[in-house]
């Protein structure tokens, strides 16, 4: 299976190939992808270099123009997509339907991929973006199980990528204001969730409180681990209980799932985590990558050495668990 | 300034479903009716053998009337065929996942709804170029896009106008998460809960309600001050989405708002008792986040602390 891995900048871009990635997704240094932190992402000359450097090395870019154009300034998002083409992208991801529209009727010849952003969940809207603008490839969103991916291949004809690892969004994406709702800034326009500019901490009582936007969204005891207060991974008062009504504070680790997924037909699989570290980047990229030989190889996935990784030590299988519901 | 009631969000008695459409079609302020099931495809065989009587009397009524589609559709063979079936009927259908577009004859006209996401010229014209004839626009816009989009079409345009905002959606469903059922033995738990299920902070700030597989916002959206601006953005007609008690009276306000007869003070003042949650936002528009609130601090009963 193809191993799908993330770039923030040009030096995780090399990382990620050296240690072993097929792909590289990696986007613009704008708002038109979905990973818009300040310090993060590319110019264009870097993605030159970046998509030089992994050619050289038998590796594809993928970029990811993922985020919804503002009305009146679609121009910002159609360069990135006809600039991504003069790069040398292998594919370009995209959510936004005028924007897939616009590049299967423009540059039909550069590779397009539905991006999880688009939230196509179904066989029959998958197949209505294949016939309807060519796309070849669909990111499909974190709230399905496994049985349903299977079911989903079944029933078309172009490749799905899955995510394995990393940040855990349960929301179908691209679809989800409770972001711009508190803090003003929301994945599909300005592609960040819970930004760490609305992020405050504070010590009360003996513990510390989580903020974002101004909304408390974890109590911890002083001396323990605060989580990053993510908004659907906080503890909330429903009724008499208190709880994380969402989501609990946990990371997605699919490895143990890696061969129940090549069964069901995935072609790609798909790492979290742009906004990590070159390190980071490096050591899931090698371990995963050692997994997916395994997995060709018919020898056992080695699993247990991508725990210390995870947010708060905890991971979750997510949706693929039909459980989770 | 038309008046369209979207869809019923929660799941309500089928009694009271009944009811409440029968009542719909006898008022006159309302030109337009999207109903159908929006958030579970589980809801919809409690009420499905009562909609042809209810789309009879809304017609009867003059209403324009419209089918929603469902908002999320995964790969279960109910909600393809829900889809299916939807295309199959000789109504106007609301397109509020584009799986939609998959299942409608290349000629058929439809509306598109709210859960779409039309954030640009771009999209809608592609929407245009495959049949659609009215939209409404996602709650999430700022008046800027929401003018620019309104300039670039010749096709009806709607806002959200009132109740609590479609925030998310997902494959898990948090009534049975939080009643520690699964999804799939739910029994139905959100129907204790016809207007959402309040989530609050643990600094009891009022934040979110459930509703199943739907993430609402704890404040009820309402964009009475926004009117004028809305009008001369060339906005056609306000979207009011239906609650269990008051809905009707809030239908009337909204007709004197529009007619002029009453302000937006006054509007705000006489609304608030029937706010779902308590409490106004209409932030999205052009406020520093959604929640924020563009009248006077009396109309919230809830403000967040400190927020930066």
């Amino acid at each position: 299976m193809e191993l799908v891995c993330p770039a923030g900048t040009p030096a995780s871009l090399r990382a990620a190939v050296d240690a072993g990635a097929h792909s590289i997704y990696c986007g613009f240094a704008d708002d038109t992808n979905a990973r818009n932190f300040p310090g993060l992402n590319f110019s264009r000359p870097e993605m030159a270099d970046g998509i030089a450097y992994a050619h050289a090395r038998g590796a594809r870019v993928l970029v990811a123009i993922n985020t919804f154009p503002r009305a009146g300034e679609t121009e910002l998002w159609h360069r990135a997509v006809s600039d991504a083409e003069a790069l040398g992208a292998d594919a370009v991801i995209l959510a936004d339907l005028g924007l897939i529209a616009h590049t299967a009727e423009r540059h039909p010849d550069l590779r397009r991929h539905l991006s999880v952003q688009a939230a196509a969940a179904n066989p029959d809207v998958i197949n209505f973006h294949a016939s309807a603008f060519g796309v070849k490839r669909v990111v499909l969103p974190r709230v399905l199980t496994v049985d349903e991916i299977a079911s989903i291949n079944r029933d078309i004809d172009v490749e799905t990528e899955v995510f394995v690892f990393g940040g855990l969004c349960v929301m179908a994406e691209g679809r989800c204001s409770l972001s711009s709702y508190i803090s003003g800034k929301s994945p599909n326009m300005n592609g960040v969730c819970s930004p760490a500019s609305h992020v405050a901490y504070a010590e009360e009582d003996g513990e510390m409180a989580a903020r974002l936007g101004g909304y408390t969204i974890h109590r911890t005891p002083k001396d323990a681990p605060a989580p990053y207060p993510t908004l659907c991974k906080g503890c909330f008062k429903v009724g008499a209980r208190t709880g994380y009504v969402f989501e609990d504070p946990a990371s997605l680790d699919a490895s143990e799932l890696l061969p129940a997924l090549a069964r069901a037909g995935v072609t790609a699989l798909k790492i979290e985590g742009r906004q990590r570290s070159r390190a980071y980047v490096a050591q899931v990229v090698r371990n995963f990558r050692q997994a997916v030989e395994a997995l060709a190889e018919g020898r056992d996935v080695p699993l247990g050495t991508l725990a210390r990784l995870t947010e708060g030590q905890a991971a979750t299988a997510g949706a693929y668990n039909k459980i989770w519901r | 300034m038309q008046l369209t009631v979207g869809p019923i969000q929660g799941f309500w008695d089928p009694g009271k479903w009944s009811a409440f459409y029968e009542q719909l079609a006898d008022t006159p302020d309302v030109s337009r009716v999207v109903l159908g099931e929006l958030v579970c495809s589980k809801r919809l065989p409690f009420y499905q053998t009562r909609l042809p009587d209810a789309i009879a009397q809304l017609l009867a009524g003059g209403k324009d009337v419209a089918l929603a589609s469902l908002a999320l559709v995964t790969p279960l063979k109910r909600e393809r065929r829900m889809a299916a079936e939807l295309a199959a009927m000789d109504l106007e259908v609301e397109v509020n996942d584009l799986t939609m577009l998959a299942h409608l004859a290349p000629d058929a006209r439809f509306s598109v709804g709210p859960l779409v996401n039309v954030y640009n010229e771009g999209t809608l014209a592609v929407l245009a170029r495959r049949g659609a004839m009215r939209i409404c626009l996602p709650p999430e816009l700022s008046a800027t896009s929401v003018r620019r989009i309104a300039a670039a079409t010749d096709m009806p345009v709607d806002v959200w106008g009132w109740g609590r905002l479609p925030l998310a959606m997902s494959g898990r469903c948090y009534h049975a998460r939080y009643h520690d059922r699964a999804k799939d033995q739910c029994q139905f738990v959100c129907a204790e809960d016809p207007d959402g299920l309040a989530v609050d902070t643990l600094d009891d700030q009022q934040f979110l309600a459930i509703n199943g597989l739907q993430t609402l916002s704890g404040q009820c959206a309402n964009m009475a001050h926004h009117l004028p601006a809305l009008r001369e953005a060339g906005v056609a007609g306000l979207r009011l989405s239906p609650q269990t008690s008051g809905f009707f009276e809030v239908i009337e306000l909204f007709a004197q708002l529009t007619a002029g007869r009453i302000d937006a003070e006054e509007f705000c003042a006489r609304a608030l008792p029937h706010a779902p949650g308590g409490a106004f936002c209409d932030g999205f528009l052009d406020g520093p986040t959604g929640v924020s609130w563009s009248g006077s601090k009396d109309q919230v009963r809830t403000q967040p602390a400190g927020t930066p």
